[in-house]
């Protein structure tokens, strides 16, 4: 029997709302994919774009970023920052060749445990689809389609 | 059969490598001058924002940014379709006439120069800007160093730094000139056409007062006869900043004239397996192969091909050099103008005398009062689409050539860059000097380096001339005989 | 090293321009200290000293080796090993050797697209055949050896071990001034050295502290592109909206780009505790776009950003203009073919 592909999503998730969402998800036991690993800041303006680089580079296949709607920030407006940064870094990663799907930003409060758990299935199904990134090897090993050997000195 | 490596050459811009094959009586079979190295300007600039260019092509070489900052400027210009105001050109043209003092000053006193200073089978360990220094003296090093250190002061003055400058803007400059600016200017002008005046006569005193050397250059060995190409103004004088490009042919007339939009039309581009860079040569004669004459499409650009091209020189002081020069090297003079020097070697006085124009036009500049002009920035509304921009770079004809989308993002670019222009000659050059110098196996240090003297004249900038970055794949394996006939062929990846 | 024995100084071009050399250079009459002080033993620019020299030298011979240039074929790398042995301290000198620099721009394009454009498909190329240069080509005389191209361009701390770095494209001629002066001190008079790994000859702030326009408070709402705008000489670049990497930037320059009126491209690299400049640049720039606020709709406020997004041209050639092979993702997908 073959393996399917699982694909490894980071969660970026904000301490008052997307975060409590997902625990609020865990206690209605509502049923969604595992693939989600989730990770608490404080907000998602927190979310600084070296997190999801890093995330992509070793080894993640997708990143979400889950905030509080706009205007409901316990930060006021940190929100808007992340939406601004997200957006932008959008725009850069397709410079990379990194698929619009793999990186995607979700506004979810406390009592949105639903909005979360389908938001992580349809992710995961749409990674799925687009294959596994691992950057590390597919893109930077080997420097090459034919390792160089090098002179003995 | 026996070969001579030389790895790496010495004492220019770049990289490169010389194998020298003998034959079982120690003489030389062939030479071959390879380029191992290459970037890929062309293709990363696609992608990028226009105005950007004249930044990133800064990068194509930290010797003479300044020309490549030129050409992108200038190719902006015609990407947007403005015309530049009068005074945007005049500062321009200053500008890059202080970078002309400043780059010539360096290749004749720290690149090519220790040859003749020390002479070309001195100490290598001496051979160099230090060890001119020690020989000529302190109080001339000074001069070189103060040459330099004043003409970098201007180019940081108006182009905002002193090595990769960044004020080139589509139609414009970003920074206008102030009157104080001017008179430092003015006073440096003056000292930069007393230095070139000065360099002038000490290439008399320690090169054509020495037999030895004057034999040299107009030995056969360091001789060819090609196409010379430069850029002229409207009376055929020499320009760097602006003009038509025109070629000579080796029999001293004129062969063409074509602004550079009109680039493709003359010039064609050829690939080597063992080397990264290409051989440009004139079209409309056709590549012969690595020879000389009337029939070979192979032409050069570097000083001595300027003069060779024009009619004269738009200044002065330069132009009585510049008869000078012609007479000395015993030119006559042909329906008007010189027939050309062939003799490789003259390049070096050849660059002083370009040396001394630059200065005497950064002083005609700095004097016009149009130079002060506030308003060099204009704002661009046209839509860009195409457009090719080219300068007289110190080491040849440069030419950039840019196509964008609507908003002004890189879609083609291409590239022929001043030593590019000289790629066969070099390579013909190098050959015959090694042919020249070696008899029955007889090799020394000093040998070599009097071979790698056939290169240094042209001045080449390696890292202009390999901007560019190849793939790997199809690889093609052609066997010769002893004899240069084909006997087999071996390919992969080849359709 | 004996009484009368000189400390030894190499330099030496990976994939370069040569700006570094202009750039020592340009310390002017300093240079004459440099020759009192030091024998140069390998400076392929300026003096006639061959590999074949270099390879005979003891390890460890020379003192200080100052390499500039990115590693971008297999040249550059076993010139690199090969220094390191033969080199005490070895300094990643200049953007290129730091962080790729522009020969690491190549970075987001692809080995093949880069073949066909100069080999195959421009404008002047006369090459009916489609001939390419390869790594060994069989010649009536022999054989000639070309170096094996890399597929992604690596800086110099990705390749060997490097004692310090000098950012700058190119180093600023009195910073290079100030740290020879340091290694000599170290050399002649025993001064302590800086701590390996340390970056020398620039500060460690951003550029906005050594740029004199005035700062205000930035809310940008669009982005000129240089031709679009003649800016104020005394405002901020960024807040009149043209983009400037001022903020994402190590000091050490001076400021000289925004002084002339033109945005900083971020050549000193990324500043201290930053290890993706061009992130950093993205997250900062994106912080003070001002499009919209919370009281709008969603769909609103996110068409409001993307509008002033859009006049951002081309993010990763800006942001990582200089600092491509320190970026985390380091190269373009897709460069092999094969993912």
């Amino acid at each position: 029997m073959s393996e399917q592909f699982e694909p490894v999503i980071v969660g970026f998730l904000c301490n008052w709302c997307s975060y409590r969402a997902a625990d609020l998800a865990g206690t209605a036991r509502i049923k969604y994919a595992p693939n989600l690993r989730p990770i608490r800041v404080m907000c998602s303006g927190r979310v600084d774009p070296q997190f999801v680089l890093q995330a992509l580079r070793s080894g993640a296949d997708g990143v979400l970023i889950a905030g509080c709607h706009p205007g409901e920030c316990h930060y006021v407006n940190g929100n808007i920052k992340a939406l601004q940064r997200f957006l932008l870094l959008k725009k850069t990663l397709s410079q990379w060749g990194i698929e619009d799907e793999r990186v995607q930003l979700l506004w979810a409060s406390a009592s949105e445990g639903i909005v979360l758990a389908e938001r992580v299935n349809k992710m995961t199904e749409e990674i799925r689809a687009l294959g596994p990134l691992r950057w590390h090897d597919k893109v930077l090993g080997d420097n090459g389609a034919i390792p160089i050997p090098v002179k003995e000195i | 059969m026996e070969r001579i490596t030389i790895d790496p050459i010495t004492r220019l811009e770049g990289h490169g490598k010389i194998e020298i094959f003998l034959d079982k009586n120690g003489n030389v079979e062939n030479a071959y001058l390879q380029i191992p190295e290459l970037r890929g300007f062309e293709q990363f600039s696609i992608g990028r924002p226009a105005e950007e260019m004249p930044r990133i092509t800064n990068r194509i070489c930290g010797v003479c940014p300044e020309a490549h900052h030129m050409a992108a400027t200038k190719a902006l210009d015609a990407l947007f379709d403005v015309e530049p105001s009068s005074a945007v050109k005049k500062l321009r043209e200053l500008f890059y006439c202080s970078f002309y003092v400043t780059d010539h000053t360096v290749h004749f006193y720290a690149l090519g120069g220790p040859d003749f200073v020390l002479g070309p089978d001195s100490d290598p360990a001496e051979r160099n800007i230090l060890g001119v220094i020690h020989k000529v003296g302190v109080d001339i090093g000074i001069q070189v160093i103060e040459c330099r250190k004043r003409n970098h002061e201007v180019i940081k003055m108006l182009g905002g730094r002193g090595i990769h400058p960044v004020a080139g803007l589509p139609g414009g400059w970003s920074k206008s000139m102030t009157k104080d600016e001017q008179k430092i200017i003015l006073e440096y002008a003056q000292q930069n056409v007393d230095f070139a005046l000065f360099s002038l006569k000490l290439f008399d005193d320690v090169v054509l007062a020495n037999q030895a050397y004057v034999d040299l250059i107009v030995s056969d060995a360091f001789t060819h006869e090609t196409y010379y190409m430069g850029t002229v103004d409207e009376k055929n004088l020499i320009n760097f900043y602006d003009g038509m490009i025109r070629v000579t042919g080796p029999d001293g007339k004129e062969f063409v004239q074509y602004p550079a939009n009109d680039y493709t039309q003359h010039i064609a581009e050829r690939v080597e397996p063992w080397s990264y860079l290409k051989f440009p040569y004139l079209k409309n004669i056709g590549w012969k192969g690595f020879v000389d004459g009337m029939d070979s499409g192979v032409y050069c650009a570097t000083p001595l091909s300027r003069l060779n091209a024009a009619d004269g020189m738009a200044t002065p002081k330069a132009q009585e050099h510049f008869d000078r020069f012609y007479e000395t090297l015993g030119s006559k003079k042909s329906d008007g103008r010189y027939l050309p020097v062939h003799h490789r070697l003259a390049t070096h006085w050849a660059r002083l005398i370009e040396l001394l124009y630059a200065a005497e036009r950064m002083q005609e500049l700095a004097k016009d009062p149009e130079i002060l002009d506030p308003n060099v920035r204009p704002i661009i509304t046209n839509t860009p689409t195409e457009g090719v921009g080219s300068v007289e770079a110190p080491r040849g004809t440069l030419t950039h050539h840019y196509k964008t989308d609507e908003n002004g993002i890189l879609t083609d670019v291409n590239l022929i860059v001043g030593t590019t222009n000289n790629y066969a000659p070099i390579a013909m050059s190098i050959k015959k000097a090694a042919q020249g110098l070696i008899k029955n196996g007889k090799v020394t240090e000093g040998l070599l380096n009097t071979i790698e003297m056939a290169f240094r004249n042209y001045d080449p900038c390696m890292s202009c001339a390999t901007h560019s970055l190849p793939g790997q794949m199809p690889l093609e394996i052609q066997i010769h005989d002893a004899d240069g006939n084909l006997i087999d062929t071996l390919s992969q990846y080849i359709d | 090293m004996g009484a009368k024995e000189k400390p030894k100084l190499a330099m030496y071009w990976a994939s370069a321009c040569g700006g570094c050399e202009i750039s020592v250079l340009n310390i002017h009459e300093n240079i004459l200290t440099v020759d009192e002080v030091f024998d140069i033993v390998f400076f392929p620019c300026i003096a006639d000293f061959k590999v074949k020299d270099l390879e005979s030298y003891p390890d460890g011979y020379i003192d200080i080796c100052l390499f500039n240039g990115a590693i971008r074929n297999s040249e550059n790398e076993e010139m690199a090993h090969l220094l390191r042995k033969k080199s005490k301290i070895l300094v990643a000198f200049g953007s290129c050797a730091y962080e790729g620099c522009i020969p690491a721009l190549s970075n987001l394009t692809t080995k093949d697209a880069t073949f066909d454009k100069v080999y195959l498909n421009n404008p002047s190329i006369d090459n009916p055949e489609g001939i390419l240069p390869q790594v060994v080509t069989k010649v009536a005389e022999g054989e000639l050896t070309l170096p094996a191209f890399y597929h992604t361009v690596k800086s110099l701390d990705q390749t060997i071990d490097v004692d310090y770095y000098l950012p700058g494209c190119p180093p600023e001629p009195h910073q290079i001034w100030a740290v020879l002066q340091v290694v000599v001190g170290a050399l002649l008079e025993g001064n302590p050295l800086p701590p390996a790994g340390a970056i020398l000859g620039a500060g460690t702030t951003a550029v906005c502290e050594e740029c004199e326009r005035e700062k205000g408070e930035k809310t940008i709402d669009r982005f000129y592109r240089p031709y679009q705008l003649d800016p104020d000489p005394n405002q901020c670049l960024l807040e009149q909206g043209i983009i400037c990497m001022g903020i994402a930037t190590r000091s050490g320059c001076g400021a000289l780009c925004p002084s002339v009126g033109i945005g900083c491209r971020g050549c000193y690299g990324p500043p201290d505790g930053v290890i993706d400049q061009g992130a950093k640049m993205l997250s900062a720039l994106a912080s003070v776009i001002d499009a919209g606020d919370e009281t709008m709709e969603d769909d609103e406020l996110e068409q409001k950003i993307q509008a002033v997004i859009d006049t951002i041209p081309d993010p990763a050639g800006t942001f990582y203009r200089f600092s491509m092979a320190h970026s985390i993702l380091r190269r373009v997908k897709n460069g092999k073919g094969d993912s």
